[in-house]
């Protein structure tokens, strides 16, 4: 029964993550990877999922982004085409750990 | 429990100012407590039924149901802001005579009180459900006490609510004369800005194209991060790194409410006489 619940949870997240989608996770209020690198003057999907039992904000004013997400809950958030360079984004909720960045190249 | 105050602060802040300036906008219209109230209550029943439906918003429309949801939930702000605007235009300088004459003006006032109460409420439903979503968490997560969270949130939520009333007090300090005239300008400038919002959130769903990401950047002027520009952000919708459309949205809002209220003074105005 457990197995086939996690098995049903993994399936639509395979589905869902095409090519060029990049994705992150929340795990103990950190983000994982801490650094996404995407290609530069490209729109793409950021799929960020948050494991932890706490909802999450996603914010970020360098990439003008702000989405609340549930506790073990999955959000979409598109982004770009943006220049070369270091974009900061951070967990609103718990921003003294949840810190991140987007690096375009 | 300081955390705590400064993030509820944080969300409380948008909604606290944008009711004082509708409170002082709308000053001495009749029953307008009553319905700033009713405001205020749905508002917050709504922000509790939202935060418990986050997570569903969020997974309508193949996980952009939230951007969607915020972009509806402002545009119907922003109609409800123009509408007003528009219609004091035409109604501003009847309703100031007629306010001398009890009982004639109730109608109007229940009207145009009715599209505010709205705003309002909307406001509160959107940084609510937020304040809500993370006061939960803060409790669920157990890194702190019951206590220390519920006396941070009442803190933040205290300092924002004050933060309000001292807007609104400002306001009603500005002589009679200049008094329309800015409160109007205002509103103009708020509905500018929250459609401006409305790109933003329809642009990070993928429904709008960015027009220019970002068309302009002003961080090392006056940087997203500081307090000033959260102040600006509130008032005039001020952003360092803007999407064009974002700007398209604020300048084309802007424009067509000016016509409008231009258009509505033009042509005679006339009291509906029934409901």
């Amino acid at each position: 029964m457990k197995l086939l619940l996690v098995v049903c949870l993994l399936f639509p997240v395979s589905l869902w993550a095409a090519e060029g989608d990049f994705t992150v996770t929340i795990k103990d209020h950190r983000f994982d990877p801490a650094e996404v690198r995407i290609p530069a003057d490209k729109k793409i999907k950021l799929l960020i999922s948050n494991l932890d039992a706490t909802p999450e904000e996603f914010e970020s004013h360098d990439l003008n982004r702000e989405k609340v997400i549930t506790p073990n809950g999955k959000v979409t958030i598109f982004i770009g085409p943006l220049k070369p360079g270091r974009y900061l984004f951070f967990g609103e909720f718990h921003q003294d750990t949840a810190q991140g960045a987007v690096i375009v190249e | 429990m300081i955390g705590s105050a400064v993030i509820v602060f944080r969300e409380t802040l948008e909604a606290a100012l944008i009711m004082g300036i509708i409170a002082a906008a709308t000053r001495g219209v009749p029953a307008r407590n009553r319905w700033l109230i009713l405001g205020v209550g749905i508002g917050i029943v709504g922000s509790l039924i939202v935060a418990s439906l986050t997570g569903r918003i969020a997974d309508l429309a193949e996980g952009t149901g939230q951007e969607l949801f915020n972009a509806v939930v402002l545009g119907i702000a922003v109609a409800m802001l123009a509408w007003h605007n528009i219609w004091m235009t035409r109604h501003g300088v009847e309703l100031a005579r007629a306010a001398k004459q009890l009982g004639s003006d109730v109608v109007s006032g229940t009207r145009e009180m009715s599209a505010l109460g709205i705003v309002i409420a909307l406001a509160i439903l959107r940084e609510g459900s937020e304040t809500v979503l993370f006061l939960y968490g803060m409790l669920a997560g157990g890194e702190q006490s019951i206590g220390s969270v519920l006396v941070g949130g009442a803190l933040g939520l205290g300092g924002g609510v004050l933060a309000g009333f001292g807007l609104y007090a400002g306001f009603l300090r500005i002589p009679v004369k200049w008094f329309f005239s800015v409160t109007s300008g205002l509103i103009l400038l708020l509905a500018a800005s929250m459609s401006s919002q409305a790109a933003k959130f329809l642009v990070q769903a993928d429904v709008l194209p960015s027009l220019g990401s970002p068309i302009w950047d002003t961080s090392s002027l006056l940087s997203n991060n500081t307090s000033l520009a959260s102040l600006l952000h509130a008032f005039i919708g001020y952003e360092a790194t803007p999407a064009g459309i974002q700007v398209a949205f604020y300048a084309t809002a802007l424009i067509l409410i000016l016509v409008g209220m231009r258009l509505s003074r033009l042509r005679p105005a006339t009291l509906p006489l029934t409901q």
